[in-house]
């Protein structure tokens, strides 16, 4: 392997290889297929939050001219295996992803899709479907996490019972799961502590908001073969997905990537998928398009989950934390799934603490089915631990951030799992914030203040796969199907081209169907590059075995007697005798074992945890209670930065939407559960206007495991914001913020309850 | 009712050609760059003038082709992301997202581009702040403005 | 979008025919920044859209010393704004120009649009009302002239017949020694709609320091833009010291009717009507030099 300095591509900034077609307009997204004979199709949705469906007639919609096909749930096949989940990031079992795909007997949130109808345009759709009747008895509204786990609340599913270790409930509930888990002693560590801090913390449900609606195209052939176009972040998600919804082989259900818009965790199931296919099965196999517009994205979509949240922490007064408790209410949405695991181990990941306890509930109510947000469930669990942890700071005298570089986890301290650390590089990004001008120069002028807050994110692992094909003249495919979604084409073209030390510009890498490459996992979970970097080595490693073998023919030696560097193979005891890699490559089609095609796959790594901080500076308005950013900072140890511009591009982006969440972005939901706010207008996600230069620094303390020591980049960004921004804002006006988001008037309340700040 | 009115003729010059159809008078000028004429470099992200991603220029004006109907675009001259390169050759803003990283999924890109066109033509030495208001109209979500206004600064700098 | 015909007409005759025709149920479009969202989402649903930028008296933009400024039905925000004459004497008209939506929608919209959209929100009224505009509105029986402060019946509403157009709009000159500012309160920097809108213009006499006029009007806050009396009452005849400004600013919410939305909560409205309009004031007072 080569050293650090040594490499050639790996480090480098290569510009993304699918950049002109994006600057052109070239680039294909789910909604830019047309088709010959291509139908358009459009959903009724639910406007009850919460209803018991009696009828649907669709009767008059299947008169319109122009309409070729409808549906409502009865189209829907019953899955022969109930008992099966989906991954990826959230779980989904297959009985929910069915009933989320169509309302079944109820419709559980505004928006919920209720019919579907398939027309030669898509106005004659909509008409058609605005003629479906459905009869609805309205139900009361489950609105949000606290009120739906009280006994009073109407129940979603009468068949819902809360999973727990403890003895099995006798009663249905919201409550979908209740974990919990620690370690030491929790009251010694209460009586221990000379500063005990507890407060209790609720965020709003927030959406990816990613630019693309989501957006396929289905077409049945005739065979029985179901071809699906979708911008979604795993096509082998969809084709598992599909395949048991719709009760299909998975030979038989293909699905094509195309360009993706945005996901962010937001198109990890199913929506529009089996909708598509159903409607083209009915209509004799016509390729139906299905794309939504911004207000069934906010409606009909998985957006990311609240939380009700209380922290208590306690500490000496030389800083030490004794003790960590949190009780964490995610809400799921419609059916279970909420991101209740990624924020148990979110929450005090940072710290060090021998005496913790972490109770989690998983609530079901009245909203769209949650989806992944990036670094899922630890955003809000940042923002409150991060918040308690500068209280503490502060009790004890210490500053913010000596107090974090005191309780710092290191490697083989134990994490919220009670599983140990390995490589990270939390110190030494402490240590950069320290010496960095965004810390240590001074902030001036009134209503101003300096916020710090840290975040950490585990990763995800799963099964990454690729194949690398040597062409006859020496240049490089590299086929997966792992789906493009911040840039893989780029960074896993300068791996192989690192590893199998040739030109950069020989390397050609392809992003395919399900059916046209190995098994791969989806792109989410900050995974994709670090995991493909395993794989690409191994893929690497097989593809140079075979060509050494192949100049072992030529050169009439042993291959384990030629050595191989810079597109040159040697024998080792001769080293003159030699043959190039062009040659090899041209000779490999005809002889020996045949063409080269190296398989690279990873399932089971150590994981590359991340952590990342930001530091933000505030202005207070007063009068009105905006908050403005004056600068901002972002660190984060990245273990190695493969494309550094990708990598910056990356932390600045999560931090923006983590801005969004902490000062403009929620559901806005009535007391009926309807949401009134789903456009881009009133929800509002920054703009240019809105922020400073996004500044970013690099850490790269090696993760353990993989060729460059890389970390998974994408998610740890979103985590520290929230807490950044309200620890600021306490710096500029003494107010503590409890609730996100902290909207210009949720702050002139909080300043006007506490006689206008400091 | 859709059978009751017409189809309406529409003439107007895109991205240098000129091109005579008959639209409906309901479709928005995205419609018919999109359907009628496949020029699917102009994207849909929000339907009602809150994210730019359908911007296209008229007559030198960036506007939002998703609240112009395609007849308004009678007698015009539209140029969409498609015609903006000149043959083989990128304008300069098309190249100074490339080299800068100022784009991620590519989605807002098209619409990002089009908009800071009309705008360098109007302000070729913008401050950060007029840069920032110019293109405050265009979403996006992936990069964090960051790269794209360094790679439109570049432009001007030059 | 449910179908509909349209017309692009070259004359105002045209364009008045046109709307007479379609009994009562003609939509004119202007920079279609509210209508072609209105109709996508079915909001309205007129039979015949009348695009009215084609009509050269509409595209009229002309400052006429001593009779005031003509803004035409068509006129872009972008134009008006960049119109020299407007930032000389008006400049909180010029500051609304920069500030309905986006570039891309500055670039078609019309302050005649916003007017006739006449939403509560709408930002180019409350410049309009402190400086007592005109609108000039034509039908099938002739010309009429209303009041700016007339205009308005509720929201979405005005007083305008279903076969009318608004033609132009006339802005007298402004007061001697005046200044007329704007300032609309959103969470973010752009592209919001106001949660509360305030624009003062006032006319102080340079010898005794008083103030000759005080129009304060606000958006946001009430079915219509509204002026706030009490306020501009506290300020004629006084000499526009900090506590006279800060005292008349606290009488604003006096004129106001807000509802709670998801913009923002009634309280929070009338917060916002004090302290926004306590800023256009100084803002005001320092472009007078005082």
């Amino acid at each position: 392997m080569a050293t650090v300095q040594d490499r050639k591509y790996v480090g480098q900034s290569v510009e993304k290889v699918d950049a002109l077609e994006r600057v052109t307009g070239r680039a294909q997204y789910g909604a830019d297929l047309y088709m010959s004979g291509m139908l358009h199709a459009k959903a009724l949705r639910s406007p009850y939050a919460h209803a018991r469906i009696k009828n649907i007639d669709t009767s008059k919609a299947e008169q319109v001219e122009g309409v070729k096909a409808v549906i409502t749930h009865k189209d829907l096949p019953v899955p022969s295996d109930t008992a099966t989940s989906f991954g990826g990031e959230l779980m989904i079992a297959l009985k929910d992803l069915q009933r989320l795909t169509m309302a079944h007997d109820k419709a559980l949130f505004d928006g919920h899709t209720v019919a579907v109808v398939a027309a030669t345009s898509p106005d004659v759709a909509e008409q058609a479907a605005s003629l479906i009747q459905v009869e609805y008895e309205p139900l009361p509204p489950v609105g949000d996490v606290v009120s739906a786990m009280d006994d009073s609340a109407a129940l979603l599913h009468e068949d819902l019972f809360t999973k727990t270790l403890g003895d099995p409930p006798t009663k249905a509930s919201n409550v979908a799961t209740y974990l919990e888990d620690g370690r030491g002693d929790m009251e010694q560590a209460w009586k221990d502590s000379d500063v005990v801090v507890e407060d209790t913390y609720d965020t709003l449900m927030v959406h990816q908001g990613y630019l693309e609606p989501q957006a396929c195209v289905a077409r049945v052939d005739g065979d029985g073969t179901v071809n699906i176009w979708t911008s979604n972040q795993g096509t082998y998600n969809v084709q598992r997905q599909l395949s048991a919804l719709l009760d299909l082989p998975q030979d038989k259900m293909i699905v094509t990537p195309m360009e993706i818009g945005g996901g962010f965790g937001g198109k990890i199931y199913t929506i529009l998928e089996p909708l598509a296919i159903l409607l083209s099965k009915k209509s004799g196999g016509a390729p139906v398009k299905m794309v939504m517009d911004r207000n069934e994205v906010f409606r009909g979509t998985g957006p990311g989950s609240p939380a009700h949240l209380t922290v208590k922490v306690g500490a000496k007064n030389d800083g030490t934390i004794t003790g960590c408790y949190v009780r964490m209410v995610y809400d799921a949405g419609a059916f279970p799934g909420s991101p209740i695991a990624g924020a148990t181990v979110v929450s005090f990941g940072p710290y060090k603490c021998e005496n913790m306890r972490l109770e989690a509930y998983d609530v079901v109510t009245n909203k769209p089915r949650v989806q992944a947000y990036r670094a899922p469930g630890g955003t809000p669990v940042g923002f409150a631990v991060e918040t308690v942890m500068d209280m503490v700071a502060e009790k004890v005298g210490m500053d913010p951030l000596q107090f974090r570089k005191h309780n710092a986890v290191v490697e083989g301290d134990l994490m919220t799992n009670n599983r140990p650390l390995n490589s990270i590089g939390l110190t030494e990004m402490l240590d950069e914030i320290e010496k960095h001008p965004c810390w240590t120069s001074t902030l001036e002028g009134p209503n101003r203040g300096r916020g710090l807050a840290i975040g950490f994110w585990l990763g995800a692992t799963l099964t990454s796969s690729s194949v690398i094909m040597v062409h006859a003249d020496g240049t490089v495919t590299v086929t997966t199907g792992q789906v493009d979604l911040t840039g893989i084409r780029t960074t896993m073209k300068q791996m192989t081209a690192e590893e199998l030390q040739i030109p950069i510009e020989d390397v050609n890498v392809r992003v395919v169907d399900t059916n046209s490459a190995p098994y791969t996992d989806l792109s989410a979970g900050s995974r994709s590059t670090w995991t493909q970097s395993i794989a690409i080595q191994r893929a690497a490693e097989s593809a140079i075995s075979q060509m050494k073998a192949h100049a072992a023919e030529q050169l009439k030696v042993e291959p384990e007697d030629v050595e191989y560097a810079d597109r040159r193979f040697w024998v080792r005891e001769d080293p003159e005798q030699a043959m190039g890699w062009f040659d090899v490559a041209r000779n490999s089609v005809r002889r020996g074992n045949g063409p080269v095609c190296g398989e690279g796959s990873v399932t089971r790594v150590q994981s590359a945890p991340t952590f990342g901080a930001n530091v933000a500076d505030v202005e207070v308005d007063p009068g009105t209670g905006k908050v403005k950013l004056l600068r901002y900072t972002c660190f984060q140890d990245v273990g190695c930065a493969i494309n550094p511009v990708q990598v910056e591009g990356q932390i600045q982006g999560g931090a923006v939407q983590g801005i969004g969440w902490s000062l403009y972005e929620y559901y806005h939901y009535d007391e009926k559960g309807v949401m009134r706010n789903p456009s881009l207008l009133d929800y509002r996600m920054p703009t240019a206007l809105d922020l400073p230069m996004i500044d970013t620094v690099l850490i790269e303390k090696p993760a353990s495991e993989g060729p460059y020591g890389a970390r998974g980049v994408g998610e740890v960004p979103i985590v520290p914001p929230p807490g950044a921004i309200a620890n600021a804002i306490y710096q500029a006006t003494g107010v503590r913020m409890n609730k996100l988001p902290m909207t210009p008037e949720n702050v002139f309340w909080a300043l006007k309850d506490n006689g206008n700040g400091k | 009712m859709e059978q009751t009115i017409r189809k309406a003729p529409l003439q107007c010059r895109v991205n240098g050609q000129q091109v005579e159809m008959l639209v409906k008078p309901w479709q928005t000028l995205l419609e018919v760059l999109r359907d009628e004429l496949r020029l699917t470099g102009t994207k849909e992200g929000c339907s009602n003038g809150n994210c730019g991603a359908c911007t296209v220029i008229i007559d030198g004006q960036a506007v939002d082709s998703c609240l112009t109907l395609g007849l308004e675009a009678d007698g015009h001259e539209v140029t969409t992301i498609e015609g903006l390169a000149n043959g083989a050759e990128l304008h300069p803003v098309q190249q100074a997202f490339m080299e800068n990283g100022a784009l991620q999924c590519g989605f807002c890109t098209p619409g990002f581009i089009m908009s800071t066109k009309a705008f360098l033509d109007k302000h070729p030495k913008p401050t950060e702040t007029e840069l920032r208001t110019g293109i405050a109209g265009n979403l996006c979500r992936c990069t964090g403005y960051d790269k794209i206004i360094k790679a439109i600064m570049s432009i001007t700098e030059k | 979008m449910r179908p509909f015909a349209f017309v692009s007409p070259r004359t105002l005759d045209e364009a008045v025919q046109a709307m007479a025709g379609a009994g009562g149920n003609a939509r004119a479009l202007a920079g279609g920044s509210d209508l072609v969202d209105q109709m996508r989402v079915g909001r309205r649903t007129p039979n015949l859209v009348v695009d009215i930028k084609n009509i050269p008296d509409m595209q009229r933009l002309e400052y006429i010393p001593g009779e005031g400024l003509y803004i035409g039905a068509g006129v872009s925000c972008t134009r008006t704004g960049e119109y020299a004459p407007v930032a000389e004497h008006y400049p909180s008209i010029k500051e609304v120009c920069g500030l309905i939506g986006s570039t891309q929608i500055q670039n078609r919209a019309s302050i005649a649009g916003n007017v006739c959209n006449s939403a509560p929100s709408g930002d180019t009224i409350p410049p309009l009302l402190t400086y007592d505009a005109k609108c000039i509105v034509v039908g099938p029986n002739g010309r009429r002239e209303v009041p700016i402060g007339e205009f308005f019946a509720g929201p979405g509403q005005n007083v305008m017949a279903a076969d009318e157009l608004l033609l132009e709009l006339v802005v007298p000159p402004p007061p001697a020694n005046s200044s007329g500012r704007y300032l609309r309160f959103i969470p973010r920097e752009e592209m919001d709609i106001a949660v509360a809108g305030a624009a003062s213009m006032i006319a102080v006499d340079p010898a005794s320091k008083r103030c000759t006029r005080a129009r304060i009007a606000l958006a946001s806050v009430a079915p219509t833009p509204v002026r706030a009396l009490d306020a501009e009452a506290a300020l004629e005849g006084q000499v526009l010291t900090a506590d006279v400004v800060k005292a008349a600013s606290d009488l604003t919410p006096n004129a106001t009717s807000p509802i709670s939305d998801v913009r923002g909560s009634v309280e929070y409205r009338k917060e916002l009507c004090k302290v926004l309009t306590q800023r256009t004031l100084e803002h005001c007072l320092a472009d007078l030099g005082m």
